[in-house]
């Protein structure tokens, strides 16, 4: 064994990169859910994210231009989950598995001419003074954008659904969809509205994957991310923080088993590797034994003359 | 009359009826595989081999594959689906495909299939696997002497024979050329993950390792090395050339197409037979991708040298003297090692830190 081996800076620094791509697509799954819809194409919706970035990018040869295809990417693709479940009133579940196997699917044909391709780098934001900070400042201070974005954003959305007063129509839309209705909220532009919004975080925390933490283009590269995103926002009991505290412990866990692994620490490789899922369960569960529920709304169909 | 045998009269009754159509003219060979054909890598190449199969006989045959299939019961639901479609030559390709394929190749006994790198045989069962671990030994050699930092990160799938015996191949290959090497060895727990095995490759460079070996399926590994700088990889599976010169320095290619052709001739001829097939560089279904400028040339001679030799049949990777982990003589002094200890192979050689999981 070999602690000495593992750069605690390095360590840290990789952990948020590999937290980021969940926490985005959790985050957008967050306000989905809050509004009462249950979108289980995230997964395919971050698929679709990562093709359209990582082409785009290649293309342009900006990266920023490839994130923003890729959120308007994913906001398409869920445009199609709100035809479906909104307009048609078809059943949520159906509706957003069929999503992740049609986002699956169409990345991999738009993704044909793309393998082994180089994307054009993503810099790193060396903010001035901070970044020169030792220590602190090089695990905290020299990322990339799209990271520090990811986390204002789970400011933003914190604040959004507990101050103000947009918020609270959407979590009044997510606990009693009549009740809104009766009130003269737009109960079917709201939700669509969250839906869209959760598809493009999902499509940015696909790009994230294909643009920064690979970086390349691989058919099926999420490889289930979509799903952990969506039983983190569960676990996290639909409170953004936590969703955020999930997503860093599951991306942290996941790249210090593979640390002690190749440091040769004691603990058979078998519990590493299944370390991250408990523990983020495990915390998670503990963190929720206050009185939190899924919204009231949840997966339930609206249609006004009901 | 019971459930089955109403459904097995079902299943005769629409063979005639699909037999009376002519629709029995074609063989047709069904693949299932363990990652997408698009991987870069294992199951892309044995998507050339099918291919391969559709380019020889043309109209004679008709192939179908289904990709990205979980190993475990699913496998056996598309296996039988296969099945029930018609198909007369199943290949599953991947280890964990194994018990699935001897389940419903005993329902299904007019339908013959082959499984790649298992050990489990029946009459309509055959197994089929490369030597992979004599391409190992060519890597290993050109990994002991490119590296300067001596230690070599090795990315792992599941804790298999196969794999096992190419961690081992590789290792008694860089020792012999560089005694100071050292392996560092992590468990991806996955076949197709390209995060994953690029958090696993970046974990390797970060605690030293300058040169990425893999046993994973996607060129995660390789973007992860490109980006690092200066690290070298191998393509594993498949030329992974897009990577080339630099970080992919040389590679392994699975190459499948003559043994597939083979067996689907077979299969047309009804000469069809239960068999188990491993062969390596000299039969050419291992094959060692081009060895790129970023090597020394008296590397590259000392690379091509031992797979020239491997090939003829002069050098074996394990030959004696070789202790296992715990120092116990398993080969004798200029003892080669048997196939069936190298197909159940579930230690690691002397020298290797840390324990195998079980």
């Amino acid at each position: 064994m070999d602690l000495s081996a593992i750069n605690p800076i390095l360590l840290l620094a990789s952990l948020m990169v590999a937290a980021t791509p969940i926490l985005l697509a959790a985050t957008g799954e967050l306000i989905a859910e809050k509004a009462g819809v249950l979108n289980l194409g995230v997964e395919g919706m971050m698929i679709f994210g990562a093709i359209c970035g990582f082409a785009t990018a290649v293309e342009t040869g900006s990266p920023w231009l490839g994130f923003l295809a890729a959120s308007v990417g994913g906001a398409v693709l869920s445009l199609l989950f709100v035809i479906l479940t909104q307009l048609a009133l078809a059943n949520q579940v159906a509706s957003g598995l069929a999503l992740t196997l049609f986002g699956l699917g169409l990345s991999a044909l738009l993704g044909q001419g793309y393998v082994g391709v180089k994307p054009p780098p993503t810099p790193d934001l060396h903010i001035p003074g901070l970044s020169q900070i030792p220590f602190v400042g090089e695990i905290l201070f020299t990322h990339d954008v799209v990271l520090y974005f990811s986390i204002v954003l789970v400011a933003l959305v914190w604040l959004f659904l507990r101050s103000t007063r947009a918020g609270l129509i959407l979590r009044a839309v997510g606990e009693n969809h009549d009740a809104a209705h009766a009130l003269g909220y737009k109960v079917v532009l709201i939700r669509s509205l969250a839906i869209v919004f959760g598809g493009a975080c999902a499509g940015l925390g696909g790009a994230y994957i294909s643009l920064v933490r690979v970086p390349q283009w691989t058919e099926g590269m999420t490889a289930g991310v979509g799903w952990i995103a969506l039983a983190l926002v569960v676990f996290a009991s639909w409170r953004p923080w936590r969703v955020l505290i999930g997503a860093y412990l599951f991306g942290g866990i996941t790249v210090l088993q593979l640390n002690l692994q190749a440091a040769g620490v004691a603990i058979p490789v078998e519990y590493l590797a299944m370390s991250p899922y408990i523990i983020t369960i495990v915390v998670l569960v503990l963190l929720s034994r206050d009185k939190a529920r899924a919204p009231a709304a949840l997966g339930r169909i609206f249609h006004a003359s009901s | 009359m019971n459930r089955r045998s109403l459904l097995t009269s079902a299943i005769v009754a629409f063979g005639l009826a699909a037999g009376g159509a002519a629709a029995q003219d074609k063989t047709k060979v069904g693949f299932i595989y363990v990652g997408p054909v698009g991987d870069g890598g294992w199951t892309y190449e044995h998507n050339v081999g099918r291919l391969a199969i559709e380019e020889e006989f043309g109209d004679a045959v008709e192939t179908t594959y289904v990709e990205s299939v979980a190993e475990g019961p699913d496998a056996e639901r598309v296996l039988t689906q296969m099945a029930l479609g018609g198909a007369d030559l199943i290949f599953t390709t991947s280890f964990g495909f194994m018990d699935p394929t001897i389940n419903v190749a005993k329902k299904f006994p007019d339908v013959k299939f082959e499984h790649a790198t298992g050990y489990k045989r029946a009459d309509n069962v055959s197994t089929y696997s490369a030597r992979f671990y004599e391409g190992r030994a060519v890597q290993g050699t050109i990994a002991g002497e490119m590296t300067e930092s001596n230690i070599v990160g090795y990315i792992g799938s599941y804790p298999i024979p196969e794999v096992i015996r190419g961690i081992n191949a590789a290792f008694l290959a860089a020792r012999a050329v560089n005694p100071d090497v050292e392996f560092k060895i992590v468990w991806a727990y996955t076949w197709f993950d390209p995060a994953k095995e690029a958090d696993a490759a970046k974990v390797l460079i970060e605690q030293g390792a300058d040169v990425i070996l893999q046993h994973t399926d996607s060129t995660a590994p390789q973007a992860a090395a490109q980006a690092a700088g200066n690290v070298i990889t191998f393509g594993q599976a498949s030329d992974m050339s897009e990577y080339a010169p630099r970080p992919r320095v040389s590679s392994i290619i699975d190459n499948w197409a003559p043994y597939y052709i083979e067996r689907t001739k077979a299969v047309m001829d009804g000469t069809w037979e239960s068999s188990d097939v491993w062969h390596g560089i000299n039969e050419g279904m291992v094959g060692i991708g081009e060895i790129s400028d970023a090597v020394p040339a008296e590397v590259k001679e000392k690379a091509l040298a031992l797979k020239d030799s491997i090939a003829a049949g002069e050098t074996h990777p394990f030959t004696g003297p070789i202790n296992k982990q715990d120092g116990s003589v398993w080969l004798e002094d200029g003892e080669t090692a048997d196939d069936g200890t190298l197909l159940g192979m579930n230690f690691y050689v002397e020298g290797i830190e840390g324990s195998i999981p079980n």
